[in-house]
């Protein structure tokens, strides 16, 4: 039940996008159609649910204070080290996805792979690991974590790519068009997912 | 004098990303970091300053080895200056504005994924020579604060009617009947202040243009 709780929290409640406004580059830029978000979104979701417990592996074992007392060397806090490895975590998950996925399902590279490299610098993805430490999770709520944010940022992402599909044909306001019009709709959807935050389970 | 700098390449590098190339608004880059640190004018500043500063050094460090990075490997090497310069930022605040650093929370270490710092170093530092990069980096910083201290003291301004922690709205408002608007310091706000700065700004530049 506590993994459910946590599961809707991140999905609806603590939305990465529309809460927590991780993601907003690559949102903003691949939301024209709804093929390309879905591609986006994807992709997303499984870097980020690869990478959130892999980071939680490693800040247990390696970076926490008294992490690496099977060395002998128990007293060390290398916890000042975590941006670095955790971005150097995902720049190597999404290479070495992107190399599997090429030989292995050409197919599904073709429709994910231009999305990989894009991933590497998405902050919803270190920021899932960031919070992740900051939270304390333990692996379980980790795993579930990583995956419903993912999941999270892929229906905010699909959302507004059918809205957006919708938008050609309104007339917007010379000025407002794009980045703008943009914005505001991004906090009309936030304004209805707020609606979410009395919900407890 | 004067006119010396103002006609000087270095000058038109730095002030072009305060109006018309303005990274935030025009360019679309970074937002994320822009809307979750602007609930109050304090964190916003600090957030410019930590990211002036790590925008800077990026840039001119970036820009100095651009010649003997290997161009197959340029993405890593530079994540990895960004990284380490955040560390020390990180640090920085940690041991000198504890309080703001509990609240910019993981904002900070997001400095890294910004796409702001990214962006200018692929498109500016590996094809310029440091000086023009740091003052491209100082400029691009400002012009992503501008819109950061704007966009931060809107909302704290609406949403608890003080700035920098100071009460402004005068008590007679209040008596008025005035109350602070909640909506303010809560997501959307961000996204919806922030669009229509934006559109203001385009149709500033565009008039600007129309004119010249």
């Amino acid at each position: 039940m506590h993994l459910v709780s946590i599961a809707v929290k991140a999905l609806f409640m603590e939305n990465m996008l529309l809460a927590l406004f991780l993601g907003m580059c690559s949102f903003l830029a691949c939301s024209k159609n709804v093929k390309t978000a879905m591609g986006l979104g994807l992709a997303v979701t499984v870097v980020m649910g690869i990478t959130v417990p892999l980071n939680w592996a490693i800040y247990a074992y390696v970076l926490q204070p008294g992490a690496l007392d099977w060395l002998g060397i128990g007293a060390i806090d290398l916890r000042f080290l975590m941006f670095i490895t955790f971005i150097a975590t995902i720049a190597a998950v999404v290479q070495s996805l992107e190399l599997i996925m090429e030989t292995f399902t050409p197919g599904l590279y073709a429709t994910l792979g231009i999305f990989l490299p894009l991933i590497a610098v998405n902050c919803s993805i270190l920021g899932g690991s960031l919070f992740m430490e900051q939270r304390g999770y333990a692996f379980s709520e980790a795993v579930v974590f990583g995956w419903a944010s993912g999941a999270g940022w892929l229906l905010a992402i699909l959302a507004m790519a059918a809205i957006q599909e919708k938008m050609k044909y309104a007339s917007v306001p010379k000025g407002l068009e794009g980045f703008g019009i943009n914005m505001i709709i991004t906090g009309l959807m936030a304004l209805a997912f707020m609606a979410f935050s009395g919900v407890s389970i | 004098m004067w006119r010396r700098i103002k006609s000087s390449q270095a000058f038109a590098v730095f002030t072009a990303p305060l109006s018309i190339k303005n990274p935030v608004s025009v360019l679309v880059l970074g937002i994320c970091s822009s809307l979750a640190v602007t609930i109050q004018l304090k964190t916003a500043v600090v957030m410019v300053l930590a990211m002036t500063v790590v925008l800077t050094f990026s840039n001119g460090i970036l820009s100095s080895l651009r010649k003997i990075i290997p161009k197959n490997i340029r993405i890593i090497v530079e994540l990895i200056v960004i990284a380490s310069l955040v560390i020390v930022a990180d640090q920085c605040l940690k041991a000198f504005m504890f309080d703001v650093s509990k609240q910019l929370s993981v904002f900070v270490g997001l400095i890294i994924t910004n796409c702001i710092i990214m962006g200018r170093a692929e498109a500016f530092a590996l094809a310029n020579n440091p000086w023009l990069s740091v003052w491209d980096g100082l400029g691009n910083g400002l012009g992503y604060g501008i819109i950061l201290i704007v966009v931060g003291a809107i909302r704290e301004l609406g949403g608890a009617g003080t700035l920098w922690g100071i009460s402004v709205m005068p008590e007679a408002v209040y008596d008025m009947g005035y109350v602070n608007m909640g909506l303010m310091v809560y997501a959307p706000a961000a996204f919806i202040v922030i669009g229509l700065m934006a559109w203001l700004q385009r149709t500033i530049i565009s008039d600007m243009r129309k004119g010249s």
